[in-house]
């Protein structure tokens, strides 16, 4: 049976090198001018010192180019690439289609992952943008299980998968914590509370909180809880997903570690020896809403849950 | 091609846009087109956005194409959902059943759709919906490089940056003019899975961004409230889209259609705002150099707005007062109270569909694509049978009194409030 990897988003270069050692197989990394809400920011130097990371312990390097771009930033496009092409990073990770352009142009050799969040949502287009190029596609959060894995049995491309963490809910160009600040004309607050971590949202209606922060790319709304599936792997495993990630945006170095420390472990159960993973599942799960910080409860998603529209 | 020539020692602008409306049903369709809309998109039974619209069956889309054609106007449905592999089933007969009615183009988000419209429908035009969120000239390039005819720029693009879209890449363009619009990237949010399990990306957003929210700072286990009990909630609710006065602009900029949003909105409001856009877009096009807004266009532009209006990022990157705080709709000040079926010049007596409660002593406003705006204050109502009437209270009711001026079917009467 194939092992699907196990891809994590470090804090930084250092937290990068504990991840390897707690059995990730590849990282996401990358920096908020051209990549969407990282767990940590990555300049160049930082990337070349990954990489060093990356060799000594055998991981892969996906570096995130998922924003939306406009015109100014399309230029400089090409030298990000190059520069990547040249510390052989494993991959590129592109929403925009302005990034696939520039890598057939500059780097045609590179790899694609395509993932624009919200719209990988049926086999067909995981394929069409396998055709222009992508190695592999990035579900949409908003999928039950069974469509994930119909879209895997029809995929000529790579399926990766969150079973982990935060996701986003939505994103805007707007300042909108900026503009909350100036409406209610505390104008001296804007700069500093817009970039403040921990703001949260809090829905009233569902008792919900949704955190909430602004960067270069806009305002992000992320879900209010974190998906945890440790103990639900076996389906895709059998099924033969190629990656599960795991988001630790907006989450303690700490934190990302102990988890993927106990992915590592059911992820190499659930293949290896499946009955002691039924056996170990719940306490793994446990072993994570242990060390869940205050607010974030656990969920499955959309994985179990049924949508209309 | 050139924007505009000189003629007779004057220039006028040989490169009119499209003015494309929207259209819930075939009664908003027939007045979108009536009153001077290009094209109208509608929505069919399937694989649209706004599944709780109206939406037209492939007969309906029959006699819309029929009746848009006898005007040169053209149809677009639109059938831009992200599919999920549920939808993939059926999407071929409802393809070929677009292109078999005869509508001109369809908008498109999902590369599912496009490469199966191609295969199985390639007499449709294919155009990229706004909800593939396009930034940027390479992006456009690469659609371009697709085939696709026409692509809908997202909302969050400036002039300028159309302008160097249009100046590098050689595609129909198409932006938004007027009317509601998300405030995320759209085709970037899924608020409405998470909290209602709606999904917005095929049809079911329930508008939770218009919601009141409370602001917290969390500092370890404290929640610090960033607001206090005099403010107004967090909130993100986006001021309508309103560009009359960056209509000049963009038909200088070479924009191929400019695009009026709301296909929920009712017959009145698609035939004010297309008739004054309308106006707006032939007054500057046959004279340029003397253009004017006019004040009337304006006033005309409110009588139907039930939100407050913003130019949003066509002219830079919107702040907060292009939101809504505190209070999130305004009324309107007009209320649509008949639609004219007839008009007897030797009589001066109307025939009018009653859309909404009025009694005699009422003043009220006609307007409509062959008249000036005018007001009359109304005397004796009879119903059909002649007989007369204390006031028109039926909804539908048909009814009929004097107007002295010539109206026109298609006409409307509203009154203040
Ligand atoms: S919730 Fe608001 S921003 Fe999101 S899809 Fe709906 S209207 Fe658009």
């Amino acid at each position: 049976m194939k092992k699907p990897e196990l891809l994590v988003t470090p804090t930084s270069v250092a937290h990068m090198e504990q991840l390897a050692q707690a059995g990730a197989n590849a990282v996401v990394i990358g920096e908020q001018r051209y990549g969407l809400r990282l767990a940590g920011e990555f300049s160049r130097q930082h990337i070349v010192d990954a990489m060093h990371v990356a060799r000594k312990h055998g991981v892969r390097v996906y570096v995130a180019m998922n924003a939306l771009f406009h015109n100014d930033k399309v230029d400089e496009l090409s030298d990000y690439v190059r520069f990547l092409a040249e510390q052989q990073v494993d991959a590129i990770i592109f929403g925009d289609p302005a990034v696939l352009m520039t890598v057939r142009e500059v780097a045609p050799h590179m790899k694609l992952h395509w993932n624009t969040e919200t719209t990988a949502t049926n086999w067909y287009a995981c394929n069409y943008w396998g055709r222009k190029g992508a190695k592999r596609a990035v579900l949409a959060r908003e999928l039950n299980m069974e469509e994930i894995i119909e879209i895997k049995k029809h995929a000529e491309v790579e399926i990766e998968v969150q079973v982990h963490g935060m996701t986003c809910m939505f994103q805007s160009k707007r300042s909108l914590i900026g503009n909350y600040f100036e409406y209610q004309g505390k104008f001296m607050e804007v700069q500093q509370m817009k970039y403040t971590k921990g703001l949260f949202l809090y829905d009233k209606e569902r008792d919900n909180r949704y955190p909430i922060f602004e960067d270069e790319n806009g305002t992000h709304i992320m879900s209010p809880n974190d998906i945890c599936i440790i103990d639900e792997l076996e389906e895709m495993i059998d099924a033969g997903i190629d990656s599960f990630k795991i988001d630790g945006v907006l989450h303690e170095p700490e934190y990302i570690t102990e988890v993927t420390k106990r992915y590592r472990r059911a992820i190499d159960l659930c293949v290896e020896h499946r009955e002691q993973y039924e056996e170990e599942k719940a306490k793994l799960f446990a072993e994570i809403e242990a060390i869940q910080p205050q607010h974030r409860p656990l969920d499955t998603g959309f994985f179990f849950k049924e949508t209309v529209y | 091609m050139s924007i505009s020539q000189i003629i007779d020692g004057k220039r006028v602008i040989v490169k009119k846009p499209e003015l494309l409306a929207p259209a819930g049903n075939l009664e908003k369709l027939k007045v979108a087109v009536h009153y001077g809309a290009d094209a109208v998109f509608i929505g069919g039974q399937e694989y649209g956005l706004r599944s709780n619209a109206d939406n037209f069956t492939l007969e309906e889309m029959a006699e819309g194409v029929q009746f848009a054609s006898k005007y040169g106007a053209k149809i677009y449905v639109t059938t831009n959902i992200y599919a999920h592999n549920e939808n993939i089933p059926g999407l071929e007969e409802y393809l070929r059943g677009l292109e078999r009615v005869g509508v001109h183009g369809i908008i498109v988000a999902d590369p599912l759709i496009i490469e199966t419209a191609r295969r199985v429908a390639p007499k449709l035009e294919v155009h990229l919906s706004t909800q593939q969120s396009l930034t940027n000239w390479k992006a456009v390039q690469f659609w371009k490089e697709e085939g696709l005819e026409r692509v809908v720029l997202a909302r969050e693009t400036s002039a300028e940056e159309i302008r160097q879209i249009k100046e590098k890449v050689d595609i129909e363009i198409e932006t938004f003019i007027h009317g509601a619009m998300c405030i995320a990237y759209s085709g970037r949010c899924v608020l409405s899975n998470h909290m209602t399990a709606r999904d917005s990306n095929r049809g079911g957003c329930c508008q939770s961004c218009r919601w009141d929210y409370d602001l917290y700072k969390l500092e370890g286990d404290r929640a610090i409230a960033l607001f206090d009990e005099n403010d107004d909630p967090f909130a993100m609710s986006p001021k309508d889209l309103n560009l009359i006065q960056s209509i000049p602009k963009m038909i200088e900029l070479g924009i191929d259609s400019l695009k009026i949003e709301g296909r929920m909105k009712s017959i009145h409001y698609v035939a004010t705002v297309v008739s004054v856009y309308r106006k707006v877009i032939d007054a500057y096009c046959a004279d340029p150099d003397n253009f004017v807004i006019r004040k009337e266009w304006l006033d005309e532009l409110d009588k139907c707005a039930n939100r407050d209006t913003a130019p949003a990022f066509f002219e830079g990157v919107p702040g907060y007062k292009e939101q809504m705080f505190g209070v999130h709709s305004k009324k309107t000040t007009y209320d649509f109270v008949g639609l004219v079926l007839d008009y007897d010049k030797e009589t001066r007596i109307v025939t009018l569909q009653q859309r909404n409660f009025f009694k005699p002593g009422d003043e009220v406003e006609f307007f409509g694509p062959e008249i000036e705006n005018f007001t009359q204050v109304i005397e004796t109502i009879w119903d059909e049978e002649g007989n007369e009437l204390d006031a028109a209270r039926h909804p539908l009711q048909i009814v009929r009194f004097k107007v002295d001026r010539e109206v026109f079917p298609y006409n409307m009467m509203r009154k203040g409030h």
